[in-house]
C-alpha cells in the first residue's frame, strides 16, 4: 500500500511539474473554458445550455488523449519500465496509476468549471448531481483507457500523436461539444456514435441536465464503462517491458475491440 | 570455501540469426568483484540482463542467489541491486521521491543517508533532468543499494564522474565486498576493472576470449614489458649497444627505452653495461603491460585469444 500512495504521489506531482502535463491537465481546459465561454454565447447563445457538459468532455479528452500516451511511450523508449521491472513495479501500477492521477486532476478541473460556469456565465447546473458524477466517472474511465492502449501500442511518440487525434479531433468536431449532434446530417451521427465524447455528451445532457437524449443515454453510461473494460484489459495484456515494445503479446488490430461496445450501440441504441 | 552466488552454465542467447552470447559458463563467489569486459556488442549486455531477469534465455541454465531468474523473478526483485547506464527514471521525479519510490517498492525504509553519502544531499529535491550526468549515476547507485541486496550488477558505474566521486564510489564497492557483497562490474574502463575486480572475463563475439584474476590475464598475453633508463653519460646510446631479450629499443628526451620479453636479464645486463661503462645511473623505470594493453591485444582484429 505505501509502495501504491507514493507511486499516486509521484505520478499526481508529475502532472502538475511536468509542463507538457500541466498545459493538458489545465491550462488548456480552463484557457478554452474561459476564452468559448465568453465568445460563444455571444455567437449561440444555446451554447449556454451545454456548456458544463461540453467543457468537461473537452477537459477529458484533453488530460487523456493528448497527456496520457506519450509519457508512456517515452517512459518505454527511456528504458524506466526497465528499471521499474528490475525494482519489482507492476505493470499494472504502471498503467493504472497515471490513469488515476489523471482523473484527480480532471476532478478538479472539472469542480472549477462546475461552480464558476453557473456564477460567471449564467450557465444552467447539473438538475442530477450524482448522474453528473456517474457520467464524468465513466467518461474519464474509457477516455483514460483508450489513451492507456495507445501508449502501450505505439511504436514511437510519432505514432502516438497519430493515434491520439485520430479520436481527439473527431470528438471535437463531431461529439457534439460545439454545436448540438442533432444539427449533424444522419450518417456523420451514426459515425460520431464511434467516439466517446457523443455518448459522453448525449448522457450528460440527457442524464444529468435534464435535456433530451439523441439515444438511449444509460446505452451511453455501459457504452463507455465496457470501452474502460476493454482498454484497460487489452493495455494490460499487449503491454511490454521491453523498450524497443517487441515483447508485446497479441496483434494491434485487437485494440479495435474497445469499439466494440460503440459499434453495438448504432444498432441497439 | 567457495560459495557461488552466481552460476552460469553453457549460457547461450540469440536475437533471430544474430547470436550474442554462444554458450558461456562461470562462477561468481559470495563477496567476489566480477569484472565482465568486452568491446560493444560482445555480448555483455544481453549477459547482464538476464541474469536481472529481463531476458529469456535460448539454452544453458542461470542461477543468481539460488533463484532461476527467469523462472521466478518476483523472489529475485529483493535480491538483486542494478545500477543502469542509461537513466531508468522519469525526468521529473526529484531524488528524495525516487529513493521513497523504489525503497516502497522494495519494502524497506528509504536510504536518505545513502544520498547524502554520494554527495546528494542538496539535490534531494532537484528533478532527474536537472542533475549533472555523475549525479544521475550516482544516485542510479544509491537506488541499487537501497535494499541492501546481496548481489549487484554495475554498469559503467564511474562513465562520466570526477575523480573524487569515483574514488569514493570504489571505496563503496570496496565495503560491499568486504560486508560479502557478490558484485558485478561491466566496464569499458581497464583500470578500474584491474583495481576493483578479483577476477575478470573478456567477452568477445558471444564467448570468453580470457578470464582469471588481472594479473593472470596481463600475464598471459605476448606483451613487452617497457623499460626507461636515464643516465649521466648516456654510455647507452653508443652504437653496438644490445642487451637480451629486447625486441625493440627507442629514444625519448634523455632516456633510452628498451621493450623486453624477459625482464630479469634484461635490467641485470643495462646495470651491468652501465657500470662497466664508468657511467652513473640517474633513473630506471619499468613499466608492465597493463590490462588494457592486454585487451587491445585479444581484441584487435586477428589479436591473440
Amino acid at each position: 500500500m505505501t509502495a501504491f500512495i507514493n507511486h499516486f504521489s509521484f505520478e499526481f506531482r508529475a502532472g502538475i511539474r511536468d509542463k507538457q502535463l500541466l498545459l493538458v491537465n489545465y491550462l488548456l481546459p480552463l484557457g478554452f473554458y474561459f476564452m468559448m465561454s465568453f465568445i460563444m454565447p455571444g455567437i449561440n447563445p444555446l451554447f449556454l445550455e451545454s456548456l458544463i457538459p461540453a467543457l468537461v468532455t473537452f477537459s477529458i479528452l484533453s488530460a487523456t488523449f493528448l497527456g496520457m500516451p506519450d509519457p508512456l511511450v517515452k517512459a518505454r523508449e527511456d528504458g524506466i519500465y526497465r528499471s521499474y521491472k528490475i525494482n519489482g513495479v507492476p505493470s499494472t501500477s504502471i498503467l493504472v496509476i497515471p490513469a488515476l492521477t489523471t482523473m484527480l486532476h480532471l476532478v478538479i478541473v472539472t469542480l472549477i468549471i462546475t461552480v464558476t460556469a453557473p456564477l460567471l456565465f449564467d450557465a444552467p447546473a447539473p438538475v442530477n448531481w450524482l448522474n453528473y458524477l456517474l457520467v464524468f466517472v465513466v467518461m474519464a474511465f474509457a477516455s483514460a483507457g483508450m489513451s492507456v492502449l495507445i501508449g502501450v501500442l505505439s511504436s514511437s511518440t510519432r505514432m502516438t500523436v497519430m493515434w491520439s487525434q485520430l479520436v481527439y479531433l473527431p470528438s471535437m468536431l463531431l461529439g457534439g461539444l460545439m454545436f448540438p449532434s442533432s444539427l449533424l446530417p444522419d450518417m456523420a451521427l451514426k459515425f460520431s456514435q464511434l467516439l466517446p465524447a457523443t455518448h459522453a455528451m448525449n448522457a450528460f445532457n440527457a442524464l444529468a441536465m435534464g435535456k433530451v437524449a439523441y439515444f438511449n443515454p444509460w446505452g451511453s453510461v455501459v457504452a463507455l464503462f465496457i470501452c474502460g473494460i476493454f482498454s484497460f484489459g487489452l493495455a494490460i495484456y499487449m503491454f511490454s517491458w521491453d523498450s524497443r515494445n517487441e515483447g508485446r503479446r497479441g496483434h494491434p488490430l485487437m485494440a479495435l475491440l474497445v469499439l466494440l461496445p460503440f459499434i453495438v450501440g448504432i444498432f441497439i441504441f | 570455501m567457495e560459495n557461488p552466488v552466481i552460476e552460469v552454465r553453457d549460457f547461450r542467447k540469440t536475437y533471430g540469426d544474430f547470436i550474442a552470447v554462444d554458450g558461456i559458463s562461470f562462477e561468481v563467489n559470495q563477496g567476489e568483484i566480477f569484472g565482465l569486459l568486452g568491446p560493444n556488442g560482445a555480448g555483455k549486455t544481453s549477459t547482464l540482463e538476464s541474469l536481472e531477469g529481463l531476458r529469456s534465455l535460448d539454452s544453458g541454465s542461470l542461477r543468481v542467489a539460488g533463484i532461476d531468474p527467469t523462472r521466478e523473478p518476483r523472489k529475485l526483485r529483493n535480491l538483486i541491486g542494478v545500477q543502469l547506464q542509461t537513466s531508468g527514471l522519469p525526468e521529473s521525479i526529484t531524488a528524495g521521491e525516487a529513493m521513497r519510490f523504489f525503497c516502497a517498492y522494495h519494502g524497506v525504509d528509504a536510504r536518505y543517508d545513502l544520498l547524502d553519502r554520494l554527495g546528494l544531499a542538496e539535490k534531494r529535491n532537484a528533478q532527474y533532468h536537472q542533475l549533472s550526468t555523475g549525479q544521475q549515476r550516482r544516485l542510479s547507485l544509491a537506488l541499487a543499494l537501497a535494499h541492501n541486496p546481496p548481489v549487484l550488477f554495475l554498469d559503467e558505474p564511474t562513465a562520466g564522474l570526477d575523480v573524487a566521486t569515483r574514488v569514493e564510489l570504489h571505496d563503496i564497492m570496496r565495503e560491499q565486498r568486504e560486508a560479502g557483497t557478490t558484485i558485478i562490474l561491466a566496464t569499458h574502463d581497464m583500470a578500474e576493472a584491474e583495481e576493483m575486480a578479483d577476477r575478470i572475463a573478456i567477452l568477445l563475439s558471444g564467448q570468453f576470449a580470457a578470464s582469471g584474476t588481472p594479473i593472470e590475464i596481463t600475464a598471459e598475453g605476448a606483451g613487452l614489458t617497457k623499460v626507461s633508463v636515464r643516465t649521466q653519460r648516456s654510455s647507452l646510446s653508443e652504437s653496438g649497444v644490445s642487451f637480451p631479450a629486447v625486441s625493440q629499443q627507442a629514444s625519448k628526451d634523455e632516456y633510452r627505452i628498451y621493450f623486453s620479453t624477459d625482464i630479469g636479464p634484461t635490467v641485470a645486463a643495462i646495470i651491468s653495461h652501465i657500470e662497466t661503462q664508468k657511467d652513473t645511473l640517474i633513473d630506471l623505470r619499468v613499466e608492465r603491460p597493463s590490462l588494457e594493453d592486454r585487451f587491445l591485444e585479444i581484441t584487435s582484429p586477428g589479436g591473440d585469444r
